[in-house]
């Protein structure tokens, strides 16, 4: 029998590369860090996205407080820094004996220095870190790209995570960069009248390395599962907006009361809750990206 | 020695004039050479998305090293098809076996050895062209160290020195080009095109097919979904015909147009078209149609067609034009569509029924190829048709009334092609 070959067919197949990396059902975390990686690459490309951001950071860290501060410290009207100081006898009795300072512009400026901007320390990081979550899922899927995600040989874990990650990075950030900032700021300005740097204080500290990357981690999550599940980022930037509203209410409440509250423990137990409820999120919020949805095709 | 050593910039190549385009290689038939190995079997898959039907009943097999052309309409479900072979769509109904794993199960185990492009290219606009690759390599475990391989792979495709700029800088070419650079970036065995070339000129267009060739030549298996029928001619070492979801008709492009028009096929011109109609008759005429640009014929050898011509001359018939006509897909495509019932709007394609008796498309009953309208066949008719007209006995005799919804084996003529058959006979 004869056995036709086609001319363009007879080269024998060429030997398969080696350069695979055996591929595995398991979770890779190189490949999770590739996903938030490029993620960041493309914010990083994106003025038109930290421009803005970095705005926002500037004016409630940087420009906001420096105003107040300056105008607390400086100013010539003396009864009014009085009448700002008896305000403060509305904050708890351990907050109000840890305020420092010998003159009444000292004891205020400390005050607003310490507990009057607590919020910030929420609201911005929450707001950087949303505004890239919700478009993180949906986005591929607008730009096509997650369909390249899709065929591509990262779980849906991997995905998930690496996007969360990556609208992580940004909001904690700013976190920390706003508040070294803040902290260089505050003690230039209110230092020399209470004697000496005292930013941030241990409660802070809780805060920021303790409080503050639970209830980031909590709200993405949350967020995530929405992008994922959105037609549009659009839609994905409303829907997370009402999520995250009542979130960052919380998250407000619960830093002031770690650095109003009369147990140093209380920053801890808050943090702890806030990380076990982080995780069940998380864990469940895998769940909510599937290759479908990357696709856009999902029922 | 690199799989990449000899490399061929697609944008020093010139698409060669339509006349030059090189034939496709000759394709084994299936009766002498050995069956090759399956990278992909679907089997009965089937797959809704909402109340749309996206797939039904598809049967599908890619063999290795060889270009598998999904082709169909819009709709057809090409691209769903390509989304259940690598996993990434878990169908409703049916078994997928892609180089045999389950892509659903072990998706893991077959999405790094496949290689896709879809419709859309899929590219990261903000970030450059490397950072593209790059961000694939990684994905697809080869490490960052691949500055080598990725400037190997940019250059085969004629982007290397677009690399450093953003993506979506890119003109739709040189994204398809990029796009096409990352799916061979991880030497992938199995690469999934779907359109490859949409929204490409003509030039990158024969550019990008001339790659997909290469590669196959390399021993990569390629799955293509077009719509386009002159880009899977030439192309196609096996085609899968789809609509609504499902597999219409397969095989290599050589061997269906022979299931449907076995006999040679030769297209006739004269000043007086009506005068070939005499040739409906003679032996060895299997089929004839007449319309107003000349006459078809399909003679059961072609060593016949010389004295068919002197035959011709003889009878005072001022040929124009004597053409020999290979079916093409298009051809291919359009009857098995009409036979399905599917919209054609080209009336050239509607003459090229099949003769193939015993051929009928999967799913579905053979519909009728032959039904005249008696009332226009009456009368000396613009379009005559004459089918199985040398075997048939009654081919002189037989009215077009008498023959309206006949099958494939039917013989429609009319009086004065009747007249010219006797004629000559």
């Amino acid at each position: 029998m004869t056995t036709i070959v086609p001319e363009s067919r007879s080269a024998s197949p060429r030997p398969r590369s080696t350069r695979h990396v055996a591929a595995t059902a398991q979770f890779d975390r190189h490949r999770m860090w590739v996903v938030t990686r490029t993620e960041l690459r493309q914010l990083i490309q994106s003025k038109d996205y930290w421009i803005p951001m970095v705005l926002l950071g500037s004016l409630f860290f940087l420009i906001i407080p420096a105003i107040l501060l300056l105008i607390i410290t400086r100013v010539g009207n003396i009864s009014v820094v009085q009448q700002a100081s008896q305000a403060l006898q509305v904050l708890p009795q351990a907050a109000q004996e840890k305020i420092q300072g010998g003159t009444p512009q000292g004891r205020t400026a400390y005050a607003l220095a310490v507990y009057l901007f607590a919020p910030v320390a929420v609201v911005v990081p929450l707001t950087i870190s949303t505004a890239v979550g919700a478009a993180s899922l949906v986005g591929e899927r607008e730009r096509g790209t997650g369909e390249f995600l899709a065929h591509s040989p990262a779980s849906v874990r991997e995905i998930y995570l690496g996007k969360l990650f990556a609208s992580f990075v940004p909001g904690y950030l700013t976190v920390l960069v706003g508040f070294g900032s803040y902290a260089l700021m505050v003690n230039l300005l209110v230092g020399p009248q209470v004697g000496g740097w005292f930013f941030p204080t241990p409660e802070w500290l809780v805060m920021m390395f303790w409080i503050i990357p639970p209830f980031l981690l909590l709200t993405l999550s949350l967020v995530l599962r929405l992008s994922a599940r959105v037609k549009s980022t659009a839609a994905a930037q409303q829907a997370s907006g009402l999520i995250t509203l009542p979130l960052i209410g919380i998250a407000y409440a619960q830093a002031t009361g770690t650095l109003m509250g009369t147990s140093a423990s209380t920053g801890w137990v808050l943090g702890a809750i806030a990380w076990v409820l982080a995780v069940i999120s998380l864990h469940r919020g895998v769940r909510s990206v599937t290759r479908n949805r990357l696709l856009g095709v999902a029922q | 020695m690199s799989r990449w050593a000899v490399t061929c910039p697609i944008q020093t190549r010139m698409a060669p004039p339509p006349d030059t385009i090189p034939t496709p290689p000759p394709v084994a038939a299936p009766n002498v050479a050995p069956a090759p190995e399956l990278v992909v079997e679907l089997s009965g898959i089937g797959h809704r998305f909402g109340d749309n039907q996206a797939l039904a009943d598809l049967d599908l097999t890619v063999p290795t090293a060889r270009i598998t052309v999904l082709l169909g309409p819009n709709g057809a479900g090409k691209t769903t098809a390509i989304r259940v072979i690598t996993g990434a769509l878990v169908p409703m109904t049916g078994r997928v076996t892609t180089f045999g794993l389950d892509p659903d199960a072990q998706g893991h185990l077959v999405r790094p050895r496949c290689g896709v492009v879809s419709a859309k290219p899929a590219l990261y606009d903000r970030l450059s062209g490397r950072d593209n690759l790059l961000y694939s390599a990684e994905l697809y475990g080869l490490g960052r160290d691949i500055d080598d391989r990725i400037d190997e792979v940019a250059g085969r495709f004629g982007i290397a020195d677009a690399l450093g700029d953003a993506v979506g800088g890119y003109s739709t070419g040189m994204k398809t080009r990029l796009a096409l650079a990352r799916s061979v970036l991880h030497d992938p065995e199995l690469l999934l095109f779907d359109e490859p070339t949409s929204g490409l000129d003509p030039e990158s267009s024969h550019a990008v097919l001339d790659l997909i060739r290469e590669m196959t030549n390399e021993g990569c298996t390629v799955v293509m979904c077009t719509h386009l029928l002159a880009e899977a001619e030439g192309l196609a070492d096996h085609v899968v015909m789809m609509e609504g979801g499902t597999d219409m008709i397969s095989g290599s492009p050589k061997e269906l147009t022979e299931q449907f028009w076995p006999h040679p096929i030769v297209r006739l011109q004269a000043e007086d078209p009506r005068l070939l109609d005499r040739v409906a008759g003679w032996p060895g005429v299997a089929a004839y149609r007449r319309d107003p640009a000349g006459a078809r014929l399909e003679i059961d050898d072609i060593g016949r067609l010389p004295d068919m011509i002197a035959s011709l001359v003889a009878d005072g018939v001022r040929l124009t034009r004597v053409e020999p006509h290979e079916p093409t897909l298009e051809d291919l495509y359009f009857t098995i569509r009409r036979q399905r019932g599917g919209s054609t709007e080209d009336p050239d394609h509607h003459a090229l029924a099949p003769v193939s008796p015993g051929w009928a498309p999967r799913h579905q009953p053979v519909p009728p190829v032959l039904d005249i309208d008696p009332s226009t066949s009456a009368s000396a008719p613009d379009t005559v048709w004459v089918e199985d007209a040398a075997s048939s006995t009654t081919a002189s005799s037989t009215t077009a009334s008498s023959t309206t919804g006949s099958s494939t084996t039917g013989t429609p003529t009319t009086a004065s092609s009747t007249a010219a058959g006797q004629d000559r006979t």
